[in-house]
This record gives structure tokens, sequence and C-alpha cells, in this order.
């Protein structure tokens, strides 16, 4: 039987806070264990949270930034389960009055638009980080405890691993456009759970979902999909039913396990926290964050596309993110080729970024040194394969592109005069080939410039021994 | 002549003055301690080397230095509910055992900066939950003017300790008449703030939405001083309200109109409490105030919505103490679970339990609707209630009890009964108003107390009027 394929995401994307969310600890990844711990967020008796406004400014960009609706007043919850890793015996969130609802998201899917539905956007905490590697006993670490999370719930509006994969490429672009977070999957600054189940086509209920958990890559999350589909689907074939159950995605395996059935699901006792008062967001404050809001990618790709006559590759590529983005428009406008620099960013740019795994900021090739290069190559004072080799000298040593080609020795030799002696020299030494290009070979420019690069070693402009070949021997 | 016969103000004076040192009245405290405590119980821990240390700094402090400090010198107890760092902080119970807390609560640190000397923390109800301070696990406390009767609770230490002599002043903390109970059954004075005026930080949660800290000592005018102390603004608390109390003269109460509430003179107040509250009515006409009849048609629930709305909080707070990383953990456990089970039961007493067990029903998935939600309903009615007979008059004048403080062991096994005992206290709680009580009379040699509440914000209007009928 054919079925459709239901598949709603969970996202949990780390805040990018100075500090926690509900104390003044720092945030910061992989220091020293537990040295960013206070009563506050250790649970000591008697501790009080207090809610951390840049943690709230960056869940309002991100509901702006899926088209949200931002509740004026919005409430927090706790729920109630007990884990070592949880050091008050509850995680503080939102429940039924989160701070986001109602938005939504564009992917392209076979070159359609299609939106599906951001269901809401709800702050969190994070827990600790507990580490089972020891001979009888676990460590704890609470560097983590108290890291600001927003949990991004989709609607169930995706109908295939594809889709799911869009979606999350999609608004982890849009989260790092908006700097709100990391969203790097290994160091488990976004974490993505699925809600998947399958139902006849035509049929309006849906089916019973189950839920994946523990993909650590979007090619995971695919990957367990894939998996699951089929497994369900194979159920549903033999005539089985579907039992709610969530699962653990096992990526060195490729299978699921089981981690909990409905039966055994925990009842959260969820109840308003009443340490913490409502969140009031007023509108001037939504209007605040609004202002400080950067193009979003869609816009960009858009403007990308029209403005720069930009294939969809090279869209998507050069607004991969922000500073890239920003890049490419420095170097396009500096040396005034578009054409050229998308063509030196997508490959010279992206190889070194890729060689150096550093951020695009952190190159000595800035951008402006970049458009200085081009203009350079542009107006015949370098050749293009001399201008590969001042890129990768400005990358080592650090110093401007003009400073370079003189250090190098590569400016490119345009004096007529001077190129008209090396030709007649050569014209000379030749003679066989002279008649031959006279008798019609005219195959034979290529030899002449060749040897005229030899002669100045490379730095013979080829327009200018063109043009002298066909002075002096037309 | 004992210095604490007289006013704190009195005392401060004398220390600032020169007259007394703040060694001689920790002294004076400490040997009232080691006379009376192995007795009345009322502390569990003494920090005896703390506080004379903490003295000989205050007496090299120059007169200056001194003046600007309004309880300088003052020996104080804080109950064992509220973090002092460095000094174990138990809340009663054997989960706690040994826990020394590496943070001040606000008000700790308030009162430490107003000169005031810990002399030791004092025996409460396990997590301030109990009306007779039978539930502690470091034992009963006893009541100092008859010690067969119990001292109330849950701030039963506090109480204690400030009428049998052996300090001044002393902190409580009042979730549904746990500062004004036991202060009306040991004959002192103790105050319930405003939710919001002292902040929460450092005291170890019963229930969030109704605890509040506050002041008990000999007379309303000591504990206006602690409470100026202790009032004012803690980011650290977010219900906290960042007002401030000043410890301004008292007024007349010339045109006041004191409400009676008809719903607390009625049936299961005992004629000889009732007759105690008709003389501060007749003292307050006296004093030119006016008696007026007010209403409060939703109070006969609040026993009810109080036991659903604190234990479905306590329940949750009280998750915290699970053996991981503080206080007591069972030993030769199997599991993580094992671990949790075994401990909790260890850890936590009889009452603890049950209410533990209550509120983690009421949360549940299928009865939050008909408990905690309908309870946080009936909450808002009571507390609209409290606003309307506002409208009618400036503070409600009512009993405390409705009888003085029982023998100990007389209601240990009738909880309901134990529960009644607040009927009268825990709805200035479910409101948010504050709530005093004030010494009014004797049954039987047995202290009795009268209440006077106010709307939010109106400590002020109440202590004047609380200084009339003390």
């Amino acid at each position: 039987m054919q079925y459709e394929v239901v598949i709603g995401l969970e996202i949990h994307a780390q805040l990018k806070t100075e500090t926690k969310i509900f104390c003044g600890c720092k945030t910061s990844f992989g220091d020293t264990a537990n040295s960013h711990g206070c009563p506050v967020c250790l649970g000591l008796p008697g501790a009080l949270p207090v809610m951390n406004r840049q943690a709230v400014e960056m869940a309002v960009l991100a509901g702006l930034a899926t088209d949200c609706e931002i509740r004026d007043k919005s409430i927090f919850a706790r729920k109630n389960y007990f884990y070592p890793d949880l050091p008050k015996g509850y995680q503080i969130s939102q429940y039924d009055q989160p701070i986001c609802e109602g938005g939504h998201l564009d992917i392209e899917v076979d070159g359609q638009t299609k939106r599906l539905g951001v269901t809401r956007i709800h702050l969190e905490e994070d827990a600790g980080k507990l580490v089972h590697d020891q001979d009888i006993d676990s460590l704890f670490d609470v560097n983590r405890c108290g890291t600001p999370l927003i949990e991004i719930v989709s609607e169930p509006d995706m109908r295939s691993p594809q889709e799911a994969y869009a979606y999350l490429t999609k608004m982890k672009k849009i989260l790092q456009y908006i700097d709100v977070s990391d969203c790097n999957m290994e160091e488990g600054s976004l974490r993505c759970d699925a809600n998947i189940s399958l139902r006849p086509f035509g049929q309006v209920k849906l089916g019973t979902k189950r839920e994946l958990k523990n993909m650590n890559s979007f090619s995971n999350v695919v990957k367990a999909l894939e998996y699951e589909i089929e497994v369900q689907r194979e159920i549903l074939d033999s005539g089985g039913k579907i039992i709610q159950e969530t699962l653990l995605w096992d990526a060195n395996k490729n299978c699921t396990s089981s981690m909990r059935t409905k039966e055994d699901a925990h009842d959260y006792r969820y109840f308003p926290d009443p340490d913490l008062v409502p969140l009031m967001v007023p509108d001037s404050k939504i209007e605040e964050v609004r202002a400080s809001m950067p193009e979003l990618p869609v816009a960009k790709e858009i403007r990308f596309a029209k403005e720069y006559n930009l294939d969809n590759e090279a869209v998507m590529i050069l607004t991969d993110s922000i500073a890239l983005a920003d890049y490419f428009e420095a170097v396009a406008k500096g040396c005034g080729d578009v054409k050229m620099a998308s063509n030196w960013v997508m490959s010279d740019v992206l190889r070194i970024l890729k060689e150096k795994q550093c951020k695009i900021t952190d190159l000595k090739i800035t951008a402006k040194r970049l458009s200085d290069l081009l203009a350079l190559i542009k107006s015949d004072k370098i050749s293009a394969s001399a201008g590969k080799k001042v890129f990768n000298a400005i990358e080592e040593q650090d110093k401007e592109p003009s400073v370079l080609v003189d250090e190098l020795g590569l400016a490119q030799v345009s004096d007529t005069g001077a190129l008209e002696a090396v030709m007649v020299k050569i014209f000379a030494d030749n003679p066989s080939e002279v008649e031959r290009f006279k008798g019609g070979d005219k195959k034979l420019t290529a030899f002449f410039v060749g040897q005229a690069m030899k002669a100045t070693q490379g730095k013979a402009n080829p327009k200018e021994i063109n043009v002298i070949i066909g002075k002096l021997l037309g | 002549m004992s210095f604490f016969d007289t006013s704190v103000a009195e005392i401060v004076k004398a220390v600032q003055s020169g007259t007394v040192t703040a060694a001689e009245l920790v002294e004076k405290s400490l040997a009232a301690i080691a006379e009376k405590n192995e007795e009345i119980n009322a502390f569990i821990t003494v920090c005896s080397d703390e506080a004379r240390a903490r003295a000989k700094e205050i007496d090299a402090l120059s007169a200056e230095q001194k003046s600007t400090m309004v309880l300088c010198g003052i020996p104080i107890a804080v109950k064992d509910n509220i973090s002092t760092k460095g000094i174990q902080t138990t809340s009663g119970s054997k989960i706690l055992k040994g826990y020394t807390p590496p943070y001040d609560a606000d008000s700790v640190e308030r009162i430490i900066a107003a000169g005031a000397i810990i002399v030791g923390k004092t025996n409460l109800d396990e997590f301030a939950m109990g009306s007779s301070n039978e539930n502690s696990a470091y034992g009963i406390v006893r009541n100092p003017r008859n010690t067969n009767a119990v001292p109330g609770g849950s701030s039963g230490g506090s109480a204690a300790a400030v009428a049998a002599d052996m300090v001044p002043l002393a902190l409580g903390s009042d979730t549904g008449g746990s500062i004004r109970q036991p202060a009306s059954h040991c004959g002192i004075v103790g105050i319930k703030p405003t939710y919001g005026m002292v902040s929460r930080y450092g005291l170890i949660a019963y229930a969030s939405s109704l605890d509040q800290i506050g002041p008990m000592g000999n007379s309303v005018e000591d504990c206006a001083l602690l409470l100026s102390v202790i009032a004012g603004d803690d980011r650290r608390d977010s219900t906290n309200a960042r007002k401030t109390y000043s410890n301004d003269a008292f007024s007349s109460v010339k045109g006041k109109k004191i409400g009676l509430p008809a719903e607390y003179f009625g049936e299961g107040l005992t004629d000889e409490v009732r007759a105690i509250i008709d003389e501060k009515k007749a003292k307050l006409v006296e004093a030119g105030a006016e008696l007026v009849t007010v209403h409060l048609p939703h109070v006969s629930h609040a026993i009810a919505t109080y036991y659903v709305i604190a234990t479905a909080e306590a329940s949750s707070n009280l998750s915290r103490f699970d053996g991981v990383k503080f206080g007591h953990r069972a030993e030769g456990t199997t599991s993580l679970i094992d671990m949790y089970k075994k401990t909790r039961a260890e850890g936590f007493g009889e009452e603890v339990k049950k209410r533990i067990m209550l509120g983690t029903y009421v949360l549940s998935s299928g009865y939050y609707d008909a408990y905690y939600l309908k309870a946080a309903q009936v909450r808002t009615l009571i507390t609209q209630d409290f606003e309307n007979a506002f409208k009618e008059c400036n503070l409600i004048l009512s009993p405390v009890t409705p009888a003085p403080a029982f023998m100990i062991g007389e209601k240990t096994s009738d909880p309901i009964q134990m529960y009644l005992t607040d009927i009268y206290t825990v709805s200035a709680n479910l409101a948010g108003i504050p709530g005093i009580s004030v010494p009014a009379g004797e049954v039987n040699g047995l202290p009795v107390g009268a209440q006077l509440m106010a709307p939010k914000w109106g400590e002020k209007g109440m202590l004047d009027a609380a200084k009339i009928i003390s």
C-alpha cells in the first residue's frame, strides 16, 4: 500500500548569550568541567532563578525571523522529573503559554516553494552533562546547566525526509543569520528530534507517531527517518498497529532501539513556576528587536540573484553565511566585476577557509585585499596566473597585493617596445615557424605566446603579444 | 536586670554608646541558651564561636561605624530554613543534616550588615510543614510558657527562643501562618510581611508563592525595626517587589475602619479567644477607630486551597533533595532509582512525605484541572474577597488561632484538626497580604494572640493598630 509520510521536527538550539538563562555564570563551551557553577545553576536550597534579558531578546528575534506571533505575556513552567543531570529535579521551561507561536518557514521542494508551519518557539534551560566513562561512578559537569535553549516545534507538515532536511537547513541558516545560535550539532548546540507517522493517502486522521532521538547530524536525521518509514510501512503492510514509542537512532549500526513506550512515558506534572513572574514583552521591545533584525536568508538570496545576476548554485553558496555574503559583496563592489568576484570567492576563498578551518574574518586575504588583487588582474597589471600566486602569498605573508607583486616580480610586461624586442628575437630563432605562420597556420600564435612567456618568466601581457605578432608577421 | 527587658532600639543605643558591649550581649544570650535549650530545644545549631568572633568585630568598630548599624550588637536567632554561609542549615530535615550553604540568604546578609549577631539556627517543623513543631527531625520544641504545650509551628523554635529570653529577635518564615501562629502560642509578636517585601533568596522553599520571611520579637516596635532591615530590593528574587519599609513613628488609628470578617467569628472559635478579641475591639474603638463587619465569602475554602497549592509547589521544590549533590544519600543502593528511593525514604519525615505525595497527586495528568487549577482559581476569589473587604475597611482584626496552644501529642493523630489551627492565617498567604500576631491575653495560662491584616504594602497602618492593642 502507498502511505503518506508525516513528519514534525523539534529543534533545540543553544542561545549564544554571555551568561546562563537564570544566573550570571558564563555559558562557554569546552571549558574545564565544573568551572561555571553557582547556587542557582547548582540548584542549591534557597537559590532562585532570574530571567536573562538577552535570552528573551534572542527568542523574540527567532520568533520574528520565522513570522511567529510574540506573546506579550508568557509563562515559565516547571517540568518535573528526576535525573542526575538536572540539579533541581525539574527543568524550567515553557508549557501552555510559550513566548512565540504560529510562525512558518518556506522551503524549496522540486523548484516549488512549500510553506511549513512553526507551531511554537519556547525558552528553557539546558541540563548538565554526565560522563559515564568511569569504572563505577558517573561524573557530573555543571557547566551546561542553565544554558539557555530555544525549542522550535514544527507543525507535522513535512512529507518526506528530504523536506525535513530542507527545513533543518533553512532553520539553521536563519538562526545563524540572526546570530542567536552556533547551531553546531557536534558540540550539541543544535539538537533535533523527529516525530513521524504514516497514513494511507487521502486519510485525514494522522497515524500513530513515533519519536526519533539522538541524531547527531542532518544526514543522520534523513537516514533515521528513511529507516523508520520502512519499519512503519512493514508493520502496517503486515496488518500490525504502530505503538507510540520513543526511539534512539544508532548512527554506527544504522538502526533504532526503543527508549521508552507510552506506558512508561513521564508525567512531567507541568505547573507555572512560582519563582518566576510572567514574562512581559511589550510591543516597544518587539519593535526594538525587529529593528535589529539583519537581512534574512530568503531576502538575501532573492537580492543576490537579481542584483548580481548569479545562478542559483552561486547564490546558495555565497549566502551560506552573512559573513561570506558580506565578503563577496565587498569584493564585487571593490573590483567592479561580479563574475570575477564570485569565481574567486567560491573557489580560492572557500578553499583557503577549508584548509585553515578558520572564520572568514580571520583571513589575511581580506575583502579589501582581494578586491585590490582582482583590480590588478583586471587592469592587466598582473596575469591571472600571477594573481593566484599573489593570493596565496597574501595569506602566508599578510602583506598588501601591490607590495607582493613587486616583491615577487610578477608585474606584467606591457611595454610594447620591450615586448617587440623579445618577439623579434623569437622570430629570428624560429624561422620555420614564422614561415608556416605566414603560410596560414594561425594556430602557431599559441606557440609564439608560449615562447614569449618563457622568455619573460610569465610576465608578458598575452594581449600585447598577440597585437605584436599581428603587427610584425601580419 | 535583663538586657532584653528593654526594647531592641534601647539595647542598640547602649551598644552604640558603649555602655554595654556586643560581647556581653552575646554571652548573655549564649548563657540563656545553655540554661534553657536542653528543655525547650529551640535551637538546632548554636554558633557560639562565630557569634563571639562577630561580637569582637563589632565591639572593635568606631562609634561612627556603630552609629549606622540599627541592630548593632543584637543577638538574633535565624530559623533553620534560611541559608547561612558556613553554618549548617537543615530545614529541620534529616536529608539536610550536615549541609552547609556556601552563601547567605538576602535577609541574613541584611541583618549582619545591620550589626546583628547570629547566635544560632532555630528548630522548625521539617521544611516548615507543620503547626506544632512536632515534625522536626531534631526533636520537638516545647512552649516556654508551658513546656507540656506545643510552641506552634513551623517557626516554633524562633518563637520559643524569643519567648524564653534567649534572644530578643528572631527571623521566621510564614507560608500559612508559620510566624503568626507560634507567635500567638508563645506570647510574642510576629509579622508576615506582604508577599514580595522580603527577599526569598536563600529561604529553603516550602511553597514559593506563599513563603515569606518575617520578624519575630517581644514588641511591635522591635519587629518593625527588624522588618525595616530585612525588607527591600533584591534582584536575585524575581518575586521581590523592590519595596522598602521605613521604621517611622507610630500614627494614630483615629478614623480608621477596622473590619471584622463575619466568617472568622462564627463556629469553631472558642469563647475564651472570642472574649479576648472583643477586648481588643474595644481598645481600638477607644483609640478612635470604627468597627465594621466585612465578608470574605470564599475563605471557607482557604484551608483546602492552601493544601493543594502548597503541597503542589512543595512536591516540586523538594525534588532537589535527591542524594546526588548535597545532603543525605542512602548507602548500599543498587541503582540510580534505588538510590533516589532510599535516600528520600530515609531522609524525609512522615509529614513531608505525605505532602509530597499529595502535591504530586494534584499536579498529575488527569487531576491537574480538578485540583491545582481549581485551587488557583479559588485563590483568586479569596484574593478578591480581601480586595473587596478592604474597600470597606482599612484593616481586618481576627483571631490568630481558634484556641491557645494544645498539648504536645494532642493532635498528632488527627491531621485535619491540626490543619484547622491555621484557619485564620492561611488566607493572608493566599492573598499575599501582610498579617501580624500580637499578644492579646491568656487562656489557662497560655497566651493568645490577636491578628491584624492589611492590604498589600499596608504594613505601616497595620503596625499602628498593632501598637494600640499590644
